[in-house]
């Protein structure tokens, strides 16, 4: 996960990065902007509406391994994008596949 | 109740345990949900794999999965003997009927809304999210 992301506008100006510790999608610094000098994001749809996925089987460990980062946790929503419905059906089904061992509880 | 629920049963045989005692193991368990009246529609085995965590002394574990068929009376006894076995390392029971006729409910709206699309979708967007509110009576009557 990068988190490489400038966050407020009035660091333009002063150059000095100090590397913002703030979590957000994988931009580089000074990404797109538009007229009004708002950083321009481009919208997160949820893969699993995408894909059209109505449930998720805490068995397919492929799958939830991308939604878990390094320390084991769970992705949050405003990282992946997930809507509310199948976030919990993977939060569910991750926490159903720690119990069973297929995935950590904490991994460092 | 007549009510027939599905369950799926994930557990984790001792590593050591060679194939032999697996397979005795699953057709113990198996005859269990049988005498208690049950069905098991799906027994396979997962494979051999490595924990995510350590359970008692084992890094690694047979995973073996069932899909049962029953009242949840048979659920009962058959953990009750999974918890006494000392091969088995743990065990998981998730209730999946439910959940399965949700997805089957959003199938079926997802097809019945593309046949209907072909129709609107001639004409612009405007059209189409009038017969997005023709479609909402129908799902109400679903629920």
């Amino acid at each position: 996960m990068s988190r490489n992301y400038v966050n407020n506008r009035e660091r333009d100006f002063e150059m000095d990065d100090d590397g913002g510790a703030s979590p957000g999608g994988g931009r580089g610094p000074g990404g797109g902007r538009n007229a009004n000098g708002r950083r321009m994001r481009r919208r997160k749809v949820c893969r699993f509406c995408l894909d059209k996925v109505d449930i998720i089987d805490f068995k397919d460990v492929k799958l939830l391994q991308n939604y878990i980062p390094e320390r084991g946790k769970v992705l949050p929503r405003r990282i992946s994008g997930s809507c509310a419905s199948h976030q919990r059906m993977l939060a569910e089904a991750i926490k159903r596949a720690r119990n069973i061992a297929l995935l950590p509880y904490a991994a460092d | 109740m007549a009510e027939q629920r599905v369950y799926e049963v994930v557990f984790i045989v001792d590593p050591n345990a060679t194939d032999d005692e697996v397979t005795r193991l699953s057709e113990n368990l198996q005859q269990t949900i049988a005498d208690q009246g049950g069905k098991v529609t799906k027994a396979e085995s997962m494979g051999r794999r490595q924990l995510a965590y350590r359970i008692g002394r084992q890094t690694e574990g047979t995973f073996m999965l069932f899909e049962v068929e029953g009242s949840g009376r048979e659920i009962a006894e058959l953990e009750r003997r999974m918890r006494v076995s000392d091969q088995v390392l743990r065990y998981l029971t998730v209730r999946v009927d439910e959940d399965r006729r949700r997805a089957e409910k959003f199938q079926d709206r997802r097809a019945r809304k593309a046949s209907k699309r072909p129709l609107t979708a001639t004409t612009n967007t405007g059209n189409r999210g009038a017969g997005a509110q023709m479609n909402a009576p129908g799902r109400d009557s679903d629920s």
